[in-house]
């Protein structure tokens, strides 16, 4: 199709020039002049977000640029939670980054910059319908993301992180490439419909299509942060300036679940036997060692690294119920289960951090567990709100996390695999202990830092919407659920 | 035959939320004492909107009353659904009456953080009635696993020295049998594509899959109750929890589980609570029996009233799997007359405990010589707790062992000995701490009780009199249900 409609393009063209405007503008602002470049990406943000909400084509996918790019509903959905959730962790960031001095001197505000490019990267990887699209933006984001991590340079924990995170997503991207040239070689495409075509006939090498599914997953693995690909999970999630833990751990994930959807579900449908049984058993290793491992933790940005695999294999659960004994009919409930989890678990993670970013003070990283002590005695409404993100967490009704994991369990049962929802279920119980020690120390204990908590008027107002989302989803999840039901219904049948 | 659509039962459960909600976003503590009062008045306030329950409710209706539906999760077919019938009716105003009786209790007791405790009770009152009135087995089980939460800050807020280990037993202990069950609800869900809790009263299993959803639904409920040999948590919650917290598990948690028994196991898998009967019967047994000669060593009177619980929920659980009418109905109101009683004996408990700060029985003697009032009151209640005839504990136990007895002699016989057991533990408790020559300078320092105090525990000795003299209320608003419950029961599900 070669339509030169560029109307669902604006968003990303829009992005892109007004990050050069914003690095233009920045040059000549003095560094008490930063929070201009602050308003300056909010105010992107907010643009992108009105050019994407007006473009919605009613339930239906248009294709673009010879077939590379693709506006369906899925991808409106979810481009629309990215711009909320970089909104929302630039927000949380401010006050931190620039009591680090990290928007200071010569860095100028690069910190806005790289964290919209990272955003523009995980647009692409959204919207895109072709294999080297979808590549070109997990490298945009990550290269944004390496530099991001290691903006603090001269603080080594941070720089050892970047170190790391660089290496091993080099090596991943590296894996993800190989399994796509494979799948190149098998099927003579690169544009993703071309393959599920060619994937589903019968004259396709199945040797070579499987071996590129393997690498294929594995990269998707280590991008997803499960195990056994998920060692740079906690150290990478601590070393980050907790800033920079959030750019990471929030809207990523979303734009990961979506390459995840295109490559597997859409791509490599036929394949689905064979990546299904793959998921299933990263997504088992990854509850089991995620929640385990959480409980020995004592600083509270490992716990919640850990935390982040262990959900991540329950999204996982997710995306490996939709195909039963060639049975697809729970197929789209199974993939909007997924959907529904990982905004959900955006959702809750932007404030469990948004949280230890209130806490943090110049000089002081709030990042051990000890140092939530008895936040009930110092700041009652922000332990009450950090009280519903862990109990959401943990899947306690009648919070979002509750019908997030009720969704996922509902799917995998759909495929009669009961095993696996007693497993998932029972290690989630195990997950529950360390979300309620946090409850603990917050309210059972007496506080060992008694400074006062003094968060700025967006950070707090922000906050709270965002604790409350979590209450509020969880006492009417309806439209959520059927906005994410819907959104893939919608893309899986046009 | 329903009623039209009310909105009494949401105004039972919404009411005390809305109070507790209110007190926790505006109480200060630097104002304790208006605090105390809104708390009171919105406890009250809750248990009086309750009353029409009970005005209006029809004795000779079957099915459920004050039904109210309307939609909420379209995706998962998921409803608002509320009704109660003569099972759930007196366990709401229950819960709504013991509400008041513990904002009471904590006028002078609780110093710090009064609004959250406060708030906590409201809230959590709101969510057992929950419980208790839902139809729709997702909306159960929300408000089922929600009560876990205000509990658990009550527990490890202002509980006792070792209340971080019992909070966090409590919760997971909890936790896991409940989480079994959601696998189960979900089954049923895939097998119905309904959560309407009486489609699956109606829906056909087969007896492998009743099984494993009876063994699921046993998994939550038997921690819940609790039953041997998953009880553990229970004396570790009794003991560290504050005095109205231990009120609250006592008389009304406990009850969710028995609750849930007649709600979900029963009706929806007769054939496996046929099949499962006995070994039922005998954790029940050995409920009433062991755990009764457990009671019975104890040294901490928390102790030994949390053992005297499972007892008593033994009978409870015993009652049910008999299968007879006569059983059914002790059990019920077992499960009402315990609720008075245990939160009077924790009362009671509670009132020592604020004078002279120690549990031990050994601490104290021949109180009788410095509280008379008091220990009349805890003389009384620990009658009621061995089942004495005229207060509301023997009406129960009679009616269970009644029960048992024409289902199986034997059965009935070791029932019976929870009567013997029953009186040693509490009359031997009571002749050790009440009776006898002064024993120290604590019990010889005692003022007895306040117009508070007497008040609170006056009007519970007023319920338990009036229930074992008259229990026709209870029990005639029981009867049909009871009846058209086991009538369900007895017939197979399993398709031909």
């Amino acid at each position: 199709m070669n339509n030169m409609n560029l109307i669902p393009l604006y968003p990303e063209i829009f992005l892109l020039l007004a990050i050069c405007a914003i690095l233009l503008i920045d040059m000549f602002l003095a560094d008490s002049k930063r929070h201009i470049t602050y308003v300056l990406s909010l105010a992107t943000l907010a643009i992108c977000g009105v050019l994407t909400i007006t473009n919605f084509n009613g339930g239906t996918s248009v294709y673009l640029a010879n077939n590379m790019f693709v506006a369906d509903p899925m991808a409106d959905l979810l481009k629309v939670f990215s711009y909320i959730a970089v909104g929302i962790t630039l927000v949380y960031s401010r006050q931190y980054v620039t009591d680090r001095e990290m928007t200071n001197n010569h860095l100028g505000g690069e910190f806005y910059s790289l964290a919209l490019f990272a955003l523009l990267g995980q647009m692409v990887m959204i919207s895109g319908n072709n294999f080297l699209v979808i590549y070109l933006g997990l490298e945009l984001m990550s290269l944004a993301l390496y530099a991001l991590v290691a903006l603090r340079r001269d603080h080594t924990v941070s720089t050892e992180a970047a170190m790391k995170y660089f290496v091993l997503g080099a090596l991943a991207s590296g894996f993800l490439l190989y399994g796509i040239s494979m799948l190149y070689g098998a099927t003579g495409s690169l544009d993703l419909t071309e393959v599920a075509r060619v994937a589903a006939s019968p004259v396709v090498n199945k040797t070579i299509l499987v071996f590129g599914v393997v690498f294929l997953v594995a990269g998707l693995a280590f991008k997803l942060g499960v195990v056994p690909f998920h060692m740079w999970v906690p150290d990478v999630y601590q070393g980050s300036p907790t800033a920079v833990t959030l750019l990471l751990g929030g809207a990523p994930k979303l734009a990961a679940f979506a390459i995840c959807f295109r490559l597997l579900v859409e791509g490599l449908f036929s394949l689905a036997i064979e990546w299904q049984q793959m998921l299933t058993i990263l997504a088992v290793l990854s509850i089991a060692i995620g929640n385990i491992t959480a409980i020995a933790q004592t600083n509270l940005k490992r716990m919640l690294a850990y935390s982040t695999i262990s959900q991540m294999g329950f999204m996982l659960l997710g995306l490996l119920s939709g195909v039963s004994n060639g049975d697809t009919s729970h197929a789209a409930a199974a993939y909007g289960a997924s959907m529904f989890y990982i905004i959900s678990y955006v959702a809750t993670t932007l404030g469990t951090f948004g949280m230890i970013l209130l806490l943090a003070r110049s000089g002081f990283e709030a990042e051990n567990l000890d140092d939530i002590k008895g936040l009930s005695k110092r700041s009652p409404w922000f332990a009450f709100l950090m009280l519903l993100m862990m109990f959401s967490l943990a899947g306690i009704p009648p919070f979002v996390g509750f019908w997030a994991k009720l969704s996922v369990l509902q799917a995998v049962l759909a495929t009669g695999q009961v095993w696996l929802a007693v497993v998932a279920v029972l290690l989630s119980l195990i997950g529950a202990f360390y979300y309620i020690r946090v409850v603990k120390l917050m309210y059972f204990d007496e506080p060992t830092d008694n400074a006062p908590i003094q968060p700025h008027g967006d950070m707090r107002v922000v906050l709270s919407i965002n604790g409350l989302a979590v209450l509020v989803l969880g006492l009417m999840p309806g439209t959520l659920i059927t906005a994410c039901s819907q959104a893939i219904i919608k893309t899986l049948a046009s | 035959m329903m009623q039209s659509t009310s909105i009494l039962l949401s105004l039972a459960i919404w009411c005390p939320i809305a109070f507790g909600v209110f007190i926790l976003v505006f109480g200060r503590d630097d104002n304790p004492g208006l605090v105390r009062w809104v708390s009171l008045i919105g406890s009250i306030a809750s248990f009086i909107v309750t009353l029409p329950l009970l005005q209006h409710f029809d004795n000779s209706a079957h099915g459920m009353q004050f039904v109210e539906k309307s939609g909420w999760i379209e995706r998962f077919n998921i409803f608002y659904s509320l009704g109660i019938d003569g099972i759930s009716l007196w366990l709401i105003l229950l819960t709504a009456f013991i509400t008041v009786i513990v904002v009471i209790s904590a006028w002078e007791v609780i110093e710090k953080q009064v609004a959250q405790y406060m708030g906590a009770f409201l809230i959590l009152s709101g969510l057992m009635i929950g419980v208790f009135c839902a139809l729709d087995g997702l909306l159960f089980y929300v408000f089922f696993e929600a009560t876990l939460i205000p509990m658990y800050i009550i527990i490890g807020v202002w509980g006792g020295p070792n209340r971080v280990y019992a909070a966090f037993k409590f919760f997971l202990y909890t936790l896991l049998g409940s989480l079994l069950t959601l696998v189960a609800i979900i089954y049923l869900y895939l097998k119905s594509n309904s959560f309407d809790i009486l489609e699956w009263h109606k829906l056909a299993l087969p007896m492998p899959a009743q099984i494993m959803i009876f063994l699921a639904f046993l998994m939550a409920f038997a921690v819940k109750v609790p039953m041997w040999p998953v009880h553990t948590w229970l004396p570790d919650a009794h003991v560290e929890a504050p005095t109205g917290g231990s009120v609250v598990l006592a008389a009304i948690m406990l009850k969710l589980g028995a609750y849930g028994f007649l709600r979900f196991s029963l009706p929806i898998a007769p054939d496996a609570s046929h099949y499962l009967a006995n070994f039922i019967i005998t954790l029940s047994l050995i409920a009433v029996i062991y755990v009764g000669l457990v009671a019975l060593v104890q040294t901490d009177m928390k102790k030994l009233v949390a053992y005297s619980s499972i007892a008593h929920m033994g009978f409870v659980t015993l009652g049910f799997f008999v299968f007879n009418d006569m059983a059914m109905q002790g059990g019920i109101v077992q499960m009402i007359s315990h609720g008075f009683i245990s939160g009077a004996m924790f009362l009671c408990i509670g009132v020592l405990y604020d004078r002279v700060h120690s549990r031990q029985i050994v601490d104290y003697g021949g109180v009788v010589n410095t509280m008379p009032k008091f220990a009349a009151l805890f003389l009384l209640f620990s009658m009621a707790n061995c089942g004495l005839p005229a207060t509301s504990g023997f009406v129960g136990e009679f009616m269970v062992i009644l029960g048992a007895v024409k289902f199986n002699f034997w059965i009935g016989m070791l029932a019976a000995t929870a009567l013997i057991f029953g009186a040693a533990y509490s009359l031997w408790m009571a002749k050790r701490v009440i009776f006898g020559a002064i024993a120290n300078k604590h019990v010889a320092e005692l003022v007895d009780l306040n117009k508070r105090e007497f008040f609170m525990l006056g009007v519970l000795a007023i319920a338990v009199l009036a229930m074992g003299l008259y229990p026709a209320p209870f029990t005639d608003a029981m009867q049909v249900t009871v009846s058209d419950l086991l009538k369900h029961v007895a017939v197979s599900k399993i398709m031909p």
